[in-house]
């Protein structure tokens, strides 16, 4: 029976979910029904027993309302000053967050968990802080009341009739390892009050009259009791599916949950997310953007937004979704998401309009098929829907005329028709214009001109002729009919344009989106990938937005700014720094630090974060539709998961390097070390024997000993100077000229630089005399003559010609050095510009690095070098340099 | 035991007093031997401090300079004693490094040689140097400039190759003539630029090097073997000046 066993792979989450909260900090919540019950006296009392224990506990904030023995509790505690904020004159103790944060305790206790942060803090809720102190390994003891859960916000509504503001989101009570439950009979906790017990602040004296009823508590009490039991159930499940015990384990169910403008939704919300954590079901809630959307009042679209995010906080999914009807994009989506039940609220519309324009609730029952249907009533009549308002802006009234115009057009038309044709097709002329008007215009002028066409066809072609009489009551039907089809007919085309501006949009979006990761694909360097991630953004974000990037320290700084010359203020920075340490969404429209200009999004990639993407929206309610901001969110995952393989691929380069760097190390070590040796053998030996015999050798023999130092140590300069060449081109430190110059004038150069060298060899120079300039860097080439020449010299006998070649073939120069030696040894060709390679010439002594030299040169130049045989022996050593770019400077005039 | 006999006087006039300020005692070593055998009058100077000083209280005719010292930079040793003299400095460089001496020359030095060299080679731009030093002294201007197959008329601006004449446009000619005021000693790009064409040419150096391909083509029989327009790659050109250097 496989039920037996545990699923592996639940075991396996399990497993890493215990692993993350190892590095985690534990939460305690102390749960109670109201205030007054001895939550924070049970939270102390715990803290004490701790601390005797020996564990490091400290007060981050404790509300003791002055009561003596909750203080009298609190005592001996290490306690964490508060943070002063001034606010409105008065001087509000808030908690010090980055105090704890600094302090780093083993546990903390944060009374209040509801509490509203003062404005200016980083959090807006204390929730965030607890969170983030859990995230910090820090364990916290915190105390809430029942009524505080997000969740039950609505039923406590109900039962005490006080709508409570400060809410804990479901999703962050979750977190918590330990619910102890703090409870108190009601009438114990009515005899507290009546002593004065129980904190009441002033101004809610008569509220909380009303609050602390009987009837009130009990239910209260009861709520607590109840919501502690489904998190005991909860746990009571883990532990069974941990250790294989039970029979069946129910499939896990999603809750799609849809939701309207209608201010009956969050209820919506919140019943689904009721009916979902009962059922241990994944809960969607999903909003259908219908062409309307676009004409709905800023009120009711915020209002959409703000369930959205209600729901974000209880641990939904959301989704929005767009189509022509509710009802088939509903039911799309949650047969591809498997979705097993279907909440959606009773329709508010009135009977008569179900009858024309039929209830979603109806065509989503006859569709639904397998899918249950919950459909949830609202408390009292919810607020109808507000009616579409007109599109605010101007109306426009080129689009009357053109709706003027075109019955004009339709009456002349027919006017020629009228003697030939029937009146029923004259009406045809007639529909046909308003279709025409449909495609291009907006609703109004379409019922203009639908309305105009019935007028004027009365008027001029139903008898009596040039009168809105009517002579036959037959006639009122064909005009009802006309104006219906009309309508119909505008109502259908203006649907269709409003669809399709809604799918450019999000084709635009979509397109600007796979444009922004094809283009990310195709590019390397970090900067380059910034570059293009900016321009894509810009194109479907208006605003400034600035791409941050970390420096060796971890400092944040801006990496690169569109517009150019955008800067963050410090504050902007800060909420940076945090996003780029804590991975999450913050600033403006967020929960934390929403004082800041910009909207901050960590860029993070699988291997962590990698910067932060700052946006200061053109408008600052841009981002507040969760819609939007996951929009911006799939950009800067783009972004960073294309920067993160940019960075791998240069680790990866760098290592490359480094490997091979250390291999050419190791050989030249081992070839150099012999090499530099021998000359230094010699010039010690030479130098020696004229140190400590000069006067038994003859001059003879001194001049000999003499020129063999000068001859090794010469030797010697040039393997020094080829390998510091070399090393300067390998490490890509050369930093290359280029100017236009002449090429004979540096061959000129290396010419004479070689006098001695070259004293008993005819050079023999072809160079055309209309050779254009050349871009070269002069010193490099130099070099490549140099050992170009070097090697022919070297390589062939003495007295044997040496020709050197350049022509014009295409965009290049062609170079040729070529000597009347033995040439390479055959398939030695290319082997020539390795590294250490010598011809085969044993009685020659090169450095072996002359070609390798040449070949790095020739290549940064953008030309290519190539050795071969000559016929009629020797060798030929050809490369080319690029003639591109090399015409004469402008305005260079003589005179 | 009696003195050893003085050595003989065998120059009748004292030979040029140089300055040789080099931080390495080798290098040191083999130019003193070198020097005073040349007959120059030598005084050393192992820091920049000790160089600037002798140079103010020995009135030297020549100073070589190491661009390496330990104290000061060898550029700003050049700048402080260009702020007072005109003494012909000869740079000591590494070799390679270009720009160290188009600096050096830019910031008025007259010539440079790179380590390591031939005392023959240090010896010859000692002498151009020390002979422009004594024409700027004496303030002659030369009425004709020959070298080879070259002459040139400076008072009839008449340019001949083996007699036979060769026209130059006029900027080829200032060029040239230009060349011919500092015959022997090199001159930066900057340096020719800015006195031929005038100040804001002067970081164009491909007008100059279309110039002076133009003007190579006309005045030497073999361009690529040249022997009066020396190119230095990287650095500047040279005129190779009359035979005897």
């Amino acid at each position: 029976m496989s039920q037996h066993r545990p699923d592996p792979d639940a075991l396996l989450a399990r497993a890493k979910e215990e692993e993350a909260r190892k590095t985690q900090g534990r939460l305690k919540l102390f749960f109670g029904a109201a205030a007054g019950v001895g939550k924070t006296y049970a939270m102390l009392e715990a803290a004490r027993a701790l601390r005797a224990d020996g564990v490091d506990v400290v007060v981050g904030i404790v509300e003791t309302h002055g009561r003596a023995e909750t203080a009298a509790l609190a005592e001996g505690l290490p306690v964490l000053p508060p943070r002063l904020v001034e606010y409105r004159g008065a001087t509000l103790q808030e908690f010090d967050l980055d105090a704890a944060l600094a302090r780093r305790p083993a546990v903390i206790l944060v009374d209040e968990l509801a509490h509203t942060n003062a404005e200016g803090s980083r959090h807006r809720k204390r929730w965030q802080d607890v969170l983030e102190l859990l995230d910090a390994g820090i364990s916290v003891y915190t105390t809430l009341n029942v009524q505080h859960v997000e969740s039950l916000n609505d039923v406590v509504a109900k039962i005490t009739g006080v709508v409570v503001r400060e809410t804990v989101p479901d999703s962050a009570l979750e977190r918590a390892d330990e619910i102890e439950l703090v409870d108190l009979p009601p009438a114990d906790l009515l005899e507290r009050l009546q002593e004065g017990k129980v904190y009441v602040p002033a101004q809610a004296q008569e509220a909380l009259h009303n609050f602390f009823r009987k009837g009130n508590l009990i239910a209260l009490r009861e709520l607590a009791l109840r919501h502690t039991a489904e998190r005991v159930d909860a746990q009571m499940q883990d532990y069974m599916r941990d250790h294989a015990i039970g029979k069946t384990w129910p499939v896990t169910e999603r809750i799609l949950v849809c939701v309207s403008p209608s201010p009956f939704s969050p209820q919506l919300v919140r019943a689904g997310h009721r009916l979902a954590h009962r059922l241990g079901a994944e809960l969607i809630v999903a909003y259908v953007e219908t062409p309307a959307h676009a004409r709905l009042a800023p009120a009711d679209r915020d209002r959409v937004t703000q369930t959205l995010r209600l729901a974000e906080s209880l641990g939904a999914e959301t989704v929005t979704l767009s189509g022509p009807t509710m009802s088939d994009e509903i039911l799309a989506y949650a047969r591809e998401r498997n979705v097993s039940k279907i909440v959606i609220g009773k329709p508010g519309r009135s009977l008569w309009r179900r009858i024309v324009l039929g209830s979603i609730v109806d065509a989503l029952v006859r569709g639904s098929g397998e899918i249950d249907i919950h459909v949830v009533s609202g408390e009292g009549a919810p607020a109808p829907l507000r009616p579409l308002r007109v599109q605010p802006h101007a109306p426009d009234w080129a689009a009357y005329g053109l709706a003027v115009a075109m019955v004009a057009v339709c009456t002349g038309v027919a006017w020629l028709m009228f003697p030939h044709v029937s009146l029923s097709n004259l009406i045809m002329v007639y529909l046909l214009g308003v279709v025409g008007v449909a495609t291009r215009a907006s609703r109004g002028p379409t019922v203009l001109a639908s309305v105009l066409s019935v007028l004027i066809f009365d008027f001029f072609f139903v008898p009596p002729y040039l009168s809105f009489a009517v002579s036959d009551s037959e006639h009122l039907i064909t005009f009802f009919v006309m104006l219906v089809v009309a309508l119909v007919t505008s109502g259908l085309t203006v649907r269709i344009r409003a669809q399709v501006e809604a799918a450019r949009q999000r084709e635009r979006r979509i397109s600007a989106l796979y444009g922004m990761s094809r283009k990310l694909a195709s590019v390397r360097g970090v900067d380059d990938l910034l570059e293009i991630a900016l321009r894509h953004m810009g194109e479907v974000f208006s605003g400034q937005i600035a791409l941050l990037l970390p420096d060796e320290s971890g400092r944040l700084a801006p990496r690169r700014v569109a517009p150019e010359g955008m800067t963050l203020g410090a504050t902007e920075m800060g909420v940076a720094q945090w996003v780029f340490e804590h991975r999450e969404v913050a600033g403006l429209g967020t929960a934390t630090l929403p004082g800041a200009r910009a909207l901050c999004v960590p860029l993070a990639g699988p291997r962590g974060g990698v910067g932060v993407l700052a946006i200061v929206p053109g408008d600052a309610r841009a981002f507040e539709s969760p819609e939007a901001l996951h929009q911006l969110e799939t950009f800067a995952n783009q972004t960073a998961l294309a920067i993160e393989r940019a960075q791998l691929a240069d680790e990866a380069r760098r290592a490359e390097v480094r490997v091979e760097t250390e291999r050419m190390r190791n050989s030249l070590l081992s070839s150099v070390s012999h090499d530099l040796r021998t000359p230094l053998a010699t010039i010690i030996g030479a130098s020696s024997g004229l140190l400590d015999g000069a006067e038994r050798l003859d001059s003879a023999t001194r001049r000999d000993l003499v020129r063999s130092i000068h001859g090794e140590a010469s030797h010697l300069d040039r393997l020094v100077n080829s390998l510091l060449e070399m090393t300067r081109l390998e490490s890509g430190a050369v930093a290359i000229r280029q100017e236009p110059q002449a090429l004979d004038g540096v061959l000129g150069a290396a010419l004479q630089r070689l006098e001695t060298l070259l004293r008993d060899r005819p050079v023999r120079v072809e160079f055309p005399a209309d050779l254009p300039l050349v871009p070269i860097d002069a010193v490099l080439i130099e070099q490549v003559f140099l050992n170009l020449l070097d090697n022919a010299t070297r390589y062939s006998p003495a007295g044997s010609p040496i020709d050197v070649s350049a022509k014009v073939a295409g965009l290049m120069v062609v170079v040729e050095v070529s000597d009347r030696g033995a040439g390479f040894a055959p398939g030695d060709e290319q082997r020539a510009f390795e590294k250490f390679y010598r011809g085969h010439s044993a009685r020659v002594r090169g450095v072996g690095l002359g070609l390798a030299i040449c070949q790095a040169i020739v290549e940064i130049h953008g030309g290519t070098i190539i050795a071969e045989n000559r016929p009629g022996g020797g060798a030929t050593v050809r490369f080319t340099l690029p003639l591109a770019g090399s015409s004469t400077p402008p305005g260079l005039s003589d005179g | 035991m009696a003195e050893p006999p003085a050595p003989p006087e065998t120059i009748s006039t004292p030979g040029p007093v140089v300055v040789l300020i080099e931080d390495a005692p080798e290098i040191r070593r083999f130019l003193r031997a070198t020097l005073i055998g040349h007959g120059y009058r030598l005084v050393e100077a192992e820091t920049g401090r000790e160089g600037l000083q002798a140079a103010e209280t020995r009135q030297p005719d020549l100073i070589i300079l190491d661009l390496g010292l330990p104290d000061i930079d060898g550029l700003e040793v050049i700048r402080r004693l260009r702020g007072w003299t005109a003494v012909p400095i000869v740079v000591l460089s590494a070799r390679g490094q270009e720009a160290d001496k188009v600096a050096a020359l830019d910031a008025g030095a007259d010539d440079y040689v790179g380590k390591p060299f031939a005392v023959g080679e240090l010896l010859a731009r000692m002498r151009v140097s020390l002979r422009h030093a004594e024409r700027t002294v004496r303030d002659v201007e030369e009425q004709a400039y020959k070298a080879g197959d070259l002459m040139v008329d400076l008072a009839r601006r008449r340019v001949t190759v083996s007699g036979q004449d060769v026209h130059l446009t006029p900027i080829e000619y200032r060029l040239l003539t230009t060349l011919i005021k500092h015959a022997g000693k090199v001159l930066t790009h900057k340096q020719l630029l800015k006195e031929v064409w005038g100040r804001p040419y002067d970081d164009q150096p491909h007008y100059l090097h279309v110039f002076m391909n133009q003007l190579r083509r006309k005045i030497e029989s073999d361009p690529a073997r040249p022997h009066h327009l020396l190119t230095e790659p990287g650095v500047g050109y040279r005129l190779a000046g009359p035979p005897g250097d």
